[in-house]
């Protein structure tokens, strides 16, 4: 039989805000273990949590990128069950009236866009870090746990998206257009390998053309885009494997293991806690006025759809755009197509040479020595016949390594066309006469000898001679 | 002459102004006090002796400097042990933070020290501030100054025992369901919760936050009022502390009553109280009366559902609450070969039954399916008797009951029935849950010599009209303090 894959995805982003969400401790990653703590994110008896206001903006920012709905009056929860990094035994998280709700989001894979729909957004804390000493460093076999806290009341925010994906693909598409959102937005740091961003995901089967949703699976651990797509494609198999063998899906949270390249069973729904949400009676609601709202709208940065759409209408083609936009290379685009750049000339090294050398040096673009500027002036060498379309590429990578400017380079690298008029008509002489028998058939109106003689010109010349140039003086000389 | 542990604030302030007391000696007469009657009372967990020697030093070197930081400079105070208090254990009076030392002090605390109060130690209370007699410290009762064999009330019964016996001037006391105004009755003194939000909750160990509020225990209405200026005010730390200016408490102290309208609550005023409590209560009104006071009937008719409300919320509450103390990072731990063995087997053991009775009662209150029969209609409840107050006061400017239908009772007698113990708070419920300022002052005494109080209640900020009726109360009172020589005989 034919299924369609039924997925929705929870996405969890720490804010990078200084201070944890209800302390002021810092809340940086990556300090010596329970440095950043406090008696309010270490739950020490007595203490009271104070929301930090700085996350509440951003929450909102995150809300209408999204096109939520922003709750006027928004209420915190707590959600109860004992964990041993949890230092309250409750985590203060959000309930029934979340920041944001009803928000969408336009995806798009080969060339088809899809829209999203964004349940909600809301704002909670972080938990402490567990890391289990010996067995296979789960919990089950472990000889003891270090617990660190200071991860414990970074402000995270979750956002669940409607089962309205269909596809790994989609999900994938999904799940990096928030994180470009997010990251354009600035309010957090959205790296998966140090885990400001996770997600995960649920995902059901259904009979193609069946309105009715299928038993669903809920996939953690998945720690990068490309393991998410894995691990639902995985799933996909193995639930379409049991249902056509007559069995059923069973209700459960499964582990995916990226070594093994499968999902394991972790445990089942039916026997998973009751949160006991109530109201946190030590927060006030959030009372989130019109003007405070629309302070936030008016300060969202250019969002990556609109910027993309932007590219495109400058000329630079959809997918070019989108790896311009999504590579983080926009500002040193912009740059350069306003120092006169041409948009499509610029964007295509962009996504070709520049983040070809950024992957296998494994670095970033403000991290090179190529600006805006430079590749401004790259494009002019070009356009102007000073350098070859061919040999802006090497141009390129001396600029990235560090050799200085485009012209210097091309300079000392000797790439610049030649432009001196005698030195090429010396050449272009001394070619015609070496191939006598050419040049009679050129002079006799034989153009296709032609293209044979200017590659002679360009051999001899390691490619610099002006093209047109040569042209016109092989067919006067010959 | 009035022996030093013997002095209201106001007049031991005077005196040290005056010269004819130090900090230092007050202090001594107080631990001397304390060392006399405490094996029998118990109303201290922890005396800080070493802390408070150098808080009354400090105290008398201001004065030898003609520093003054206000009345409490100098003045032994007594704070309830679950306000935390830095470097000095705090249990709580459970065991589960038995040797437990905190490294910071509760905001109002700390507003003590800056006001120059001498903090002489931790005071006895029932576990977490679940009681209403004291019996449920894990650390052995409180025992009542005017009669040894009686309750001093709950669950601030350290912090109120400690005022009626000399051996603090006043104290900071809890009160969730009455704490402070049940216990302060029991022991013919002062006890005064105020607005939910006027006094910081950081550093007091929740038991129910939305209940929660520090307030004072002292001698007079005027004490109180000073221990009160010193603690109240916004909190950055405390995100429901009232943010706006403070009403001025004093502001009708001294006015008297005439043509104030006072409303006796019929629901706390008739069925369930003790005949010598109502006789007590009849002749204040009288009294009230007599000073020109409207008195009229007033009615509170969502209060015969108080009780069962507060004992929904409350335990919902404390539920989370008290999820914290698992072993994992501070208090007692008892191991177990796993994690959740570990938690388990130190909570059994570091809670008393009223406290697991509380947190199983809470859990189940919030269980998915059982959530809005119990937790949910508690609010709703919430909400009408909130209403009944506001409507009450469109008609009156204070109302008055009974503080607690009975006088002290004797120990052990309801420690077997908690429904018992709980109706001791069936007068004070109400305004935990509409958030109103109430106050307990000193009235009479039965006909075994045990103190009576009377309840004012006000509406959310009406401290002014709270404290002029409850000083106008304690003025036409025949009340006699009990003397610091007759404590705990």
């Amino acid at each position: 039989m034919s299924y369609e894959a039924v997925i929705g995805i929870e996405t969890h982003v720490e804010l990078r805000t200084r201070s944890k969400m209800f302390c002021g401790c810092s809340a940086e990653f990556g300090a010596e273990p329970n440095t950043h703590t406090c008696p309010v994110c270490l739950g020490l008896p007595g203490s009271l949590p104070v929301p930090n206001e700085q996350a509440i903006d951003w929450i909102i920012a995150i809300g209408l990128a999204l096109n939520s709905t922003i709750a006027p009056r928004s209420v915190f929860h707590r959600k109860n069950y004992f964990y041993a990094d949890m230092p309250k035994n409750y985590q203060i998280s959000q309930f029934d009236i979340p920041v944001c709700s009803n928000g969408r989001l336009a995806v798009e894979v080969d060339g088809e866009q899809a829209l999203i729909g964004v349940t909600r957004v809301h704002m909670e804390e972080d938990t402490g870090k567990s890391t289990h000493v010996g067995g296979d460093g789960r919990i089950q076999s472990a000889d003891y746990t270090l617990l660190d806290f200071n991860r414990a009341g970074v402000p995270l925010v979750e956002i669940v998206s409607e089962p309205d994906l269909r596809s790994p693909a989609q999900a994938r598409a999904y799940v990096q257009e928030l994180r470009e959102i997010v990251a354009t937005l600035d309010v957090s740091d959205v790296k998966l390998e140090e885990g400001s961003m996770r997600f995960d995901a649920n995902i059901s089967l259904r009979p193609e053309g069946i309105e009715e949703f299928g038993v669903k699976v809920e996939i953690k651990n998945m720690n990068s885009f490309r393991s998410l797509e894995r691990a639902l494609s995985f799933e996909i198999d193995r639930q379409q494997r049991v249902l056509d063998q007559g069995g059923r899906v069973v209700l459960e949270t499964r582990h995916w293991d990226e070594a093994a390249g499968v999902t394991h069973s972790m445990r089942s729904k039916e026997e998973s806690s009751d949160y006991r949400y109530f109201t946190e009676p030590d927060l006030v609601p959030i009372e989130i006025s019109d003007e405070w709202r629309e302070r936030i709208r008016s300060e969202l940065p250019e969002l990556p759809a609109q910027r993309r759409a932007r590219y495109v209408e400058m000329g630079v083609d959809p997918l070019t755009a989108a790896t311009v936009v999504g590579g983080g290379l926009g500002e040193i685009f912009e740059v350069a197509v306003s120092t006169g750049g041409s948009a499509r000339t610029v964007s295509n090294w962009l996504v070709g040479e520049v983040t070809a050398y950024l992957r296998r040096e494994s670095t970033s673009i403000g991290e090179t020595p190529l600006t805006g500027e430079g590749l401004a002036e790259l494009a002019h060498l070009v356009e102007s016949g000073d350098l070859s379309g061919s040999a802006a590429k090497p141009v390129l990578e001396g600029v990235l390594s560090g050799e200085g400017s485009p012209r210097e380079v091309a300079v000392a690298r000797d790439l610049l066309v030649m432009k001196d008029t005698g030195a090429l008509e010396a050449v272009v002489d001394e070619i015609l006469a070496g191939h006598p028998d050419e040049a009679t058939r050129l002079r006799e109106g034989d153009m296709k000898v032609l293209g044979y003689l200017m590659g002679m010109v360009m051999r001899a010349t390691g490619g610099k001679a002006d093209p047109k140039l040569a042209n016109e003086m092989l067919r006067d000389r010959a | 002459m009035v022996e030093p542990p013997d002095l209201t604030i106001r007049a031991a302030a005077e005196a040290l102004r005056a010269g004819t007391i130090t900090s230092s000696g007050l202090l001594d007469a107080v631990l001397d006090q304390a060392s006399r009657t405490e094996a029998e009372l118990h109303s201290y967990l922890t005396i800080d002796r070493e802390g408070a020697t150098a808080a009354a030093e400090a105290a008398d070197i201001a004065f030898s400097r003609g520093e003054d930081r206000g009345l409490l400079q100098g003045i032994p105070v007594a704070v309830k042990d679950n306000m935390v208090t830095n470097g000095v254990e705090t249990t709580a009076g459970s065991q589960v933070l038995s040797g437990y030392v905190p490294p910071y002090d509760a905001t109002a605390v700390a507003r003590l020290r800056t006001a120059g109060a001498v903090i002489v130690g931790k005071a006895n209370l029932d576990e977490f501030a679940m009681g209403s007699s004291t019996e449920n410290s894990a650390y052995g009762p409180t025992r009542n100054p005017w009669n040894t064999d009686r309750v001093p009330g709950g669950s601030s019964g350290g912090a109120a025992a400690s005022v009626a016996a000399g051996s603090a001037l006043a104290s900071l006391g809890s009160d969730t369901g009455g704490s402070i105004r049940q216990p302060a009755s029991l022991c013919g003194v002062v006890g005064m919760k105020p607005t939910y939000g006027l006094v910081s909750r950081y550093g007091l160990i929740a038991f129910a936050s939305s209940l929660d509020q520090i307030g004072p225990i002292a001698r007079t209405v005027d004490d109180a009022v000073t221990v009160l200026e010193a603690i109240a005010g916004h909190d950055p730390l405390d995100a429901t502390s009232y943010r706006g200016q403070l009403p001025e408490f004093r502001a009708g102290i001294g006015r008297g009553v005439d043509g104030m309208r006072v409303g006796v609550v019929r629901e706390l005023s008739g069925e369930g109280i003790d005949a010598d409590v109502l006789a007590a209560f009849e002749k204040t009104l009288e009294r009230l009366r007599g000073a020109g006071a409207k008195v009229v009937d007033a009615s509170l008719p969502s209060t015969s559902y108080a009780l069962s409300c507060y004992y929904l919320i409350a335990p919902a509450e404390c539920s989370a609450n008290l999820a914290r103390f698992d072993g994992v990072r501070y208090g007692n731990r008892v191991d177990g070969d796993t994690v959740e063995e570990m938690m388990g087997r130190t909570r059994r053991s570091g809670f008393g039954p009223e406290v697991t009775r509380r947190v199983l009662l809470g859990t189940y209150a919030l269980s998915a399916g059982y959530y809005d029969a119990f937790y949910g209609q508690a609010q709703r409840v919430r909400t009408l008797v909130s209403r009944d107050f506001a409507s009450a006061y469109e008609h009156v400017d204070v109302l008055v009951s009974p503080t607690s239908p009975t006088t002290a009772f004797e120990l052990g007698a309801r420690t077997q029935d908690p429904l018992s113990m709980y109706m001791s708070d069936v007068c004070t419920i109400p305004t935990n849950l509409s958030g109103d300022p109430s106050i307990s002052v000193p009235v009479g005494l039965d006909g075994e010599g045990l103190p009576i109080g009377f309840q004012v209640m006000a509406p959310a900020l009406g401290e002014p009209v709270l404290f002029q009726a409850a000083a106008e109360i304690e003025r036409l009172s025949d009340f006699e303090p009990l003397r610091a020589a007759e404590a705990g005989a």
